[in-house]
């Protein structure tokens, strides 16, 4: 439904290069990156914001890359919003019906109609300045919806959301999904990506570096930044090679000193290692357990995270490990503690590359 | 003891006699104005048509020139060009040039032998000594006012609203009269009470283009130079009561039914 053809853009600070992209109608096609990446000048030159240095933009078969703003069928919410200041919540709403030149009562039906999908019947002669976070953000969706745009674009729709307010706009964003309307959203945060994409792709400074299903880009991420995003700490690159006279594989990674044991079966030739950092453990001493890798190095960091605290270990590579607050105080893991790391070779996650 | 309180003084009494120095000579006159007299110049026919002839020709200047003007401040606001400084140095020119020359720049324009007073001519009328050379006085002083107030309302008229309400279908035309102008609704029509209070009281430029028909400050300079203080104070403080009548209403006809979001800078 959507393709992009090699879209580069620069604009202020910000810039996207040799952007390629396909969305089918009924995705919900989510678009991760930190913030900086482009992310919302990519969605600017979809709507017709900006205008591409290069490349095409695709809807339906017809090249809309030089079509103006108003005639593209392409919805934006921004990330601030932008809703009418001046104009009650219904004639927000109205605001795309007036110009299509519908009666009155047909307006007003479908005010109705769309402020009773997205909550807001009760709030319809209210002005902006008297609503909530939550409030404003489910409005200017409903008037974006009024237009009824063959793709949504929604830049950081539940950044600026506190928790309730967030899981009843994802489920209102997932019901839109199932009722047909194709969506690109764009995040920094990957468990919404996790929560509501049906095709994920990975932006970092201003290039695609992945995309695919969900579930590709999670289990197979292609690059440290994009295994970083997903939530994958410990990501190599590395060389699988035999190891004379025993039957487990020995993983060399690139530019590093560090060498692991891997499981027998183990594919040989360059591959990409994944460790979650909770299936690490971490001592004081020499650990006398059967784990077959075990190094011993210098903690760099201790970063709280909601599942606990991440331990930046220095082993000649750093390896985070993730522990719970017992554990730390039990240890007195501070930085530039020399510790223990250790972990079975089974838990590496190996894959070819 | 706050240690800024002792500055506060300070400033507070620098503030007072800057005050003082506003109200006291309005108070004075005011004070010294006898009642009697003041009924008497609300029955004077020259004066209260000097009064009625200002405040018109003062507020149509005003709309005729706020039409041509508000597109233009927009322009200014919105868009980057070259020799957009020296565009923005000549809208302010009036207010840096003396009156009475701005007087005369009017009246060259508008005098029976240019172009400009001909072509009046032609349709019957002689803009010299016509509310409507007055009109253009008054304007040529005081629409540097309505310009910089609009430019700065459009200014703050978020660029993404307008890029949002574009989005959603809207022509850049129904943009402007939907979001742009009503947003900055507030400035401009300050911008445009400024404009109108600015000609109002503007003397030397229109005493140049027009002796008669007097508007009100002529009439109180006339009435000062022929009779004195004691017959033109009247006139005065009656021109200021209506004046400021005027503003109180205006800014209150004036008041927008929002406050702006502050989500939307």
């Amino acid at each position: 439904m959507l393709k992009l053809q090699g879209i580069s853009k620069s604009y202020s600070d910000f810039r996207i290069h040799g952007i390629h992209m396909e969305v089918q109608a009924g995705d919900y096609f989510v678009v991760l990156g930190r913030s900086g990446a482009g992310k919302t000048l990519l969605l600017e030159t979809l709507a017709g914001i900006r205008s591409p240095d290069e490349g095409r933009v695709v809807l339906d078969g017809h090249d809309i890359t030089r079509q103006r703003i108003q005639q593209r069928q392409v919805g934006l919410v921004f990330q601030d919003h932008a809703i009418f200041p001046h104009l009650t919540v219904a004639a927000n709403i109205a605001y795309p019906l007036k110009r299509k030149g519908y009666s009155r009562s047909e307006i007003r039906r479908q005010v109705q109609e769309l402020a009773t999908t997205t909550g807001l019947s009760h709030l319809l002669e209210r002005y902006p300045r008297t609503l909530s976070g939550g409030e404003i953000q489910r409005t200017v969706l409903a008037r974006t919806l009024a237009r009824k745009p063959r793709l949504l674009l929604l830049d950081e729709p539940l950044a600026s959301l506190d928790v309730q307010y967030k899981r009843e706009l994802q489920s209102l964003l997932r019901r839109l999904n199932q009722q047909g309307q194709t969506i690109m959203h764009v995040t920094h945060d990957y468990e919404e990506a996790i929560a509501l994409a049906s095709k994920v792709a990975v932006m970092d400074r201003g290039q695609i570096q992945q995309q695919g299903t969900v579930e590709e880009v999670l289990r197979n991420p292609s690059s440290s930044f994009t295994a970083q995003f997903v939530g994958i700490r410990n990501f190599f690159r590395g060389r699988v090679g035999s190891l004379p006279g025993k039957e487990h594989k020995k993983v060399v990674l690139d530019g590093s000193p560090l060498a692991l044991l891997a499981p027998p079966d183990t594919p040989e030739g360059d591959a990409i290692v994944t460790l979650e950092a909770r299936n690490i453990i971490l001592s004081r001493s020499e650990p006398d357990s059967s784990a077959l890798n075990k190094f011993a190095g210098t903690v760099q960091d201790v970063i709280p995270t909601p599942k606990g605290l991440e331990v930046i270990v220095d082993v000649g590579e750093e390896v985070a490990v993730m522990i719970t607050r017992e554990s730390l105080e039990r240890l007195h893991v501070e930085p530039s503690a020399r510790v223990w790391i250790s972990f079975k070779a089974s838990s590496l996650d190996i894959k070819k590359r | 003891m706050n240690p800024y309180s002792t500055l506060r003084l300070m400033f507070a009494f620098l503030g007072g006699v800057v005050l003082l120095f506003i109200v006291a000579p309005l108070a004075g006159m005011f004070l010294e104005t006898e009642m009697p007299e003041l009924v008497e110049a609300t029955g004077d026919r020259q004066v209260t048509g000097s009064i009625q002839l200002t405040l018109w020709v003062s507020a149509l200047a005003t709309l005729f020139f706020a039409i041509l003007a508000v597109p233009f401040a927009y322009l200014l606001a919105r868009r980057d060009f070259p020799l957009k400084k020296l565009v923005l140095g000549i809208v302010d020119l009036p207010v840096v040039i003396p009156h009475t020359a701005a007087g005369i720049a009017v009246l060259g324009v508008i005098s029976r032998d240019t172009l400009v007073g001909r072509a009046a001519e032609s349709a019957g009328l002689n803009l010299v000594g016509h509310p409507i050379g007055i009109g253009l006085a008054m304007a040529f002083v005081s629409i540097p006012f309505l310009i910089n107030a609009a430019r700065d309302g459009f200014e703050h008229v978020p660029v993404r609203l307008e890029q949002a309400a574009m989005n959603l279908g809207a022509s850049p035309l129904r943009v402007f009269f939907s979001v742009s102008l009503p947003l900055a609704w507030r400035s401009i029509v300050g911008g445009m009470i400024m404009m109108f209070a600015r000609g109002m009281s503007e003397f030397g430029a229109v005493v140049i283009v027009a002796y008669h028909p007097m508007v009100a400050p002529v009439l109180i300079y006339e009435r000062f130079g022929s009779y004195g203080l004691q017959y033109a104070r009247p006139v005065a403080v009656l021109f200021i009561l209506v004046s400021l009548a005027t503003f109180i209403l205006l800014r209150t006809l004036s008041r927008a039914p929002y406050v702006k979001a502050s989500g939307n800078k």
